[in-house]
């Protein structure tokens, strides 16, 4: 009887674990849709969730460096860099513009290297690395301005059937994520890295060849961001990412990830961040006076984290009875 | 001192990871005076020590956080200095009377701040940076509202201490100095202080060896939290009242300072000597910069270079 209660009290934790970042999204959702009802459509969706693509994308670089146990301050700094660049030089000068992007990715496995060779603090490393970036942006772009390439604003403009397109790209970047990562072997491999690096360095994989690899992706992710911000906001700006630092850490907890041990959950992260571009538009549907905002912002992060103790007090109770 | 005897220079530093701070402090002014063609080194000096003063003070509390091991980091900071920059400025309302009251409100405002911290670690199970980053954002609305439109100047003697020298050197470097050498004896020399460096190395030996663990972590991000109430108050004293952005920097400076100075960032391993070349270095770094002519772009972007190099190299010499 006991094994089994126990068994049974951690899948209830487990799968409310689970469902958690989505009944968050969903709470939210409701809350906005019931104060104001015309938010239920096509284009209410499409203003609140706006500006979510860039920051999930943003997520998922946060969330690969996560994996390994690592975190990185430099992403906010990053994507701001790609506004930059992609607001300058990618219209005018398209192949030294992509020629920027892919050095920006290469400063991203240069990173991976120099911690992993030397191993260094990931924290401290990625500190020093967002003052690059910033500097890098500024020298680039020293007041916010340029102009976003044609086809990348109108790419972001798309129109897609049922839904906005932010909500489909947050689809397939979760899924294409989900399937890399949890599903595929070095996609294991990577995981097995952030639990337990000694094993996965006995069973004869080079752990800073693993690391290079998984920066370099963060940074592709962080390209994407940049694009994508771009794409919506179509001038750049050398602080306009700034928060995505903490915000992505934050999504990528929210969606039920862990700093060590290499446990996240790609698809959690991907609600995580919608979750919180949607707690930012609440705000405002519900006439918070804007020097709260940021407060109550905080305040979501506690509930849905205290909500998951909560969560986890149970399972454990409903496993000793 | 048996240390002086075994191995040369390179092993003598190598025991001691804080020097290496003093000795990029020491290299960077002797570049800026060279830079200004000679002149103007001690007045430089007389600079930094007083603005390195405040990144000391919040930095000792940064250090004993991230001293209790992997993971624990206090992203709080920023929002702490400015809601008691805000509160001792409105205590004080301009009257030397309230000069202590005003700083004991900062301090304790921020200790406030510390327990909500641990409230939120420990009953809600919130991992530390977290809970710090969504305590802080709590604090920046809290310090916003009652904060925002405030125009009280510090009490002219409060002001006056801020800027005060004895012989030549800065007050405010003088209270960092002393804040540097209780961390080192409280640290050292208690038994909580040793518990600090016990939880950071193994926090669940440290429990078995009968450490009473959550109550040290809790003294600690108190501690921080009253620290940067603390550093707040001498802000707004030193700079002619409070603003909201005055704690902004603190996020980043704390964290690259307490490194930089060569403690453990797993935990485990304080270095307090170390905190005071490193925010010398730090505030050196930046007046090199801008004495070389570099604009804000070139300095941001050498500044983060310098601070992987110094990373790289420090890591590299103590492993």
């Amino acid at each position: 009887m006991q094994p089994d209660a126990a068994a049974r009290g951690r899948r209830l934790a487990g799968v409310l674990r689970a469902a958690l970042p989505a009944l968050a999204f969903a709470l939210l959702l409701g809350t906005i849709f019931a104060q104001q009802p015309r938010a239920m459509s096509y284009l209410g969706l499409n203003l609140l969730l706006n500006l979510a693509l860039p920051v999930v994308l943003a997520t998922m670089a946060q969330m690969l460096v996560i994996t390994l146990g690592d975190l990185d301050l430099s992403i906010g700094a990053f994507v701001s860099l790609v506004t930059c660049i992609g607001g300058t030089v990618l219209p005018s000068q398209p192949v030294l513009g992509v020629a920027l992007l892919l050095a920006g990715i290469g400063g991203y496995a240069a990173t991976g290297a120099l911690i992993g060779a030397r191993t260094l603090p990931a924290i401290v490393v990625t500190l020093g690395l967002s003052f690059v970036w910033l500097g890098l942006a500024v020298i680039l772009l020293p007041t916010p301005g340029g102009l976003a390439p044609g086809w990348l604003s109108g790419l972001m403009r798309t129109r897609t059937p049922v839904m906005p397109l932010a909500l489909w790209a947050s689809i397939g970047v979760a899924l294409v994520v989900h399937l890399a990562l949890m599903r595929s072997a070095y996609g294991t491999v990577v995981r097995g890295m952030g639990g337990n690096p000694r094993a996965v360095a006995r069973a004869g994989w080079s752990l800073l060849r693993l690391r290079v690899a998984v920066y370099a992706l963060a940074g592709v992710f962080g390209v994407l961001s940049g694009l994508a911000l771009l794409g919506l906001t179509t001038s750049g700006d050398a602080n306009l990412a700034g928060r995505y630092t903490l915000l992505s850490i934050a999504a990528v907890i929210l969606g039920g990830g862990e700093f060590t041990g290499g446990r996240v959950s790609p698809s959690g992260a991907v609600l995580g961040a919608l979750t919180l571009t949607l707690a930012a538009s609440l705000l405002t549907f519900l006439n918070i006076p804007p020097d709260w905002q940021i407060g109550v912002q905080g305040g979501i992060l506690i509930a849905v984290l205290g909500l998951r103790a909560v969560i986890e007090r149970i399972g454990r109770a409903e496993a000793l009875a | 001192m048996t240390a002086v005897g075994r191995g040369g220079l390179v092993g003598r530093l190598a025991a001691r990871p804080w020097a290496y701070s003093y000795i990029a402090a020491a290299l960077t002014w002797v570049a800026t005076v060279a830079l200004n063609g000679g002149a103007g080194g001690g007045a430089l000096i007389g600079a930094a020590l007083a603005f390195s003063a405040f990144a000391v003070l919040a930095a000792l509390g940064q250090m004993l956080v991230i001293t209790l091991g992997p993971g624990n980091v206090d992203l709080s900071i920023p929002s702490t200095i400015a809601l008691s920059s805000a509160l001792s400025m409105l205590v004080m309302n301009e009257q030397a009377t309230m000069i202590l009251p005003g700083l004991l409100a900062a301090v304790g405002a921020g200790m406030a701040v510390g327990l909500f911290n641990v409230a939120l670690i420990r009953l809600l199970r919130i991992p530390p940076i977290i809970a710090t980053l969504s305590a802080g954002l709590v604090v920046l609305s809290v310090a916003i509202s009652f904060g925002r439109g405030l125009k009280i100047k510090p009490p002219p003697a409060f002001a006056d201490f801020a800027a005060a020298r004895l012989l030549g050197v800065p007050a405010l470097a003088l209270v960092a100095v002393a804040a540097m050498v209780i961390a080192a004896v409280v640290l050292d020399r208690t038994v909580t202080g040793r518990a600090v460096a016990a939880i950071g190395q193994n926090a669940r030996a440290a429990g078995f060896a009968g450490i009473p663990v959550e109550r040290v972590r809790m003294a600690v991000y108190a501690a921080s939290a009253g620290l940067a109430g603390l550093t707040g108050a001498l802000l707004a004293g030193f700079s002619g009242g409070n603003s909201l952005d005055q704690g902004e920097e603190y996020l980043l400076l704390t964290i690259a300072v307490v490194v930089i100075g060569g403690t453990d960032v797993g935990g485990g391993r304080a270095s307090v000597a170390g905190v005071g070349g490193a925010a010398l270095f730090m505030f050196l770094l930046v007046a090199m910069l801008n004495t070389a002519g570099a604009g804000p772009g070139p300095r941001m972007l050498l500044t983060g270079l310098i601070i992987i190099a110094v990373i790289a190299t420090a890591g590299e010499a103590r492993a």
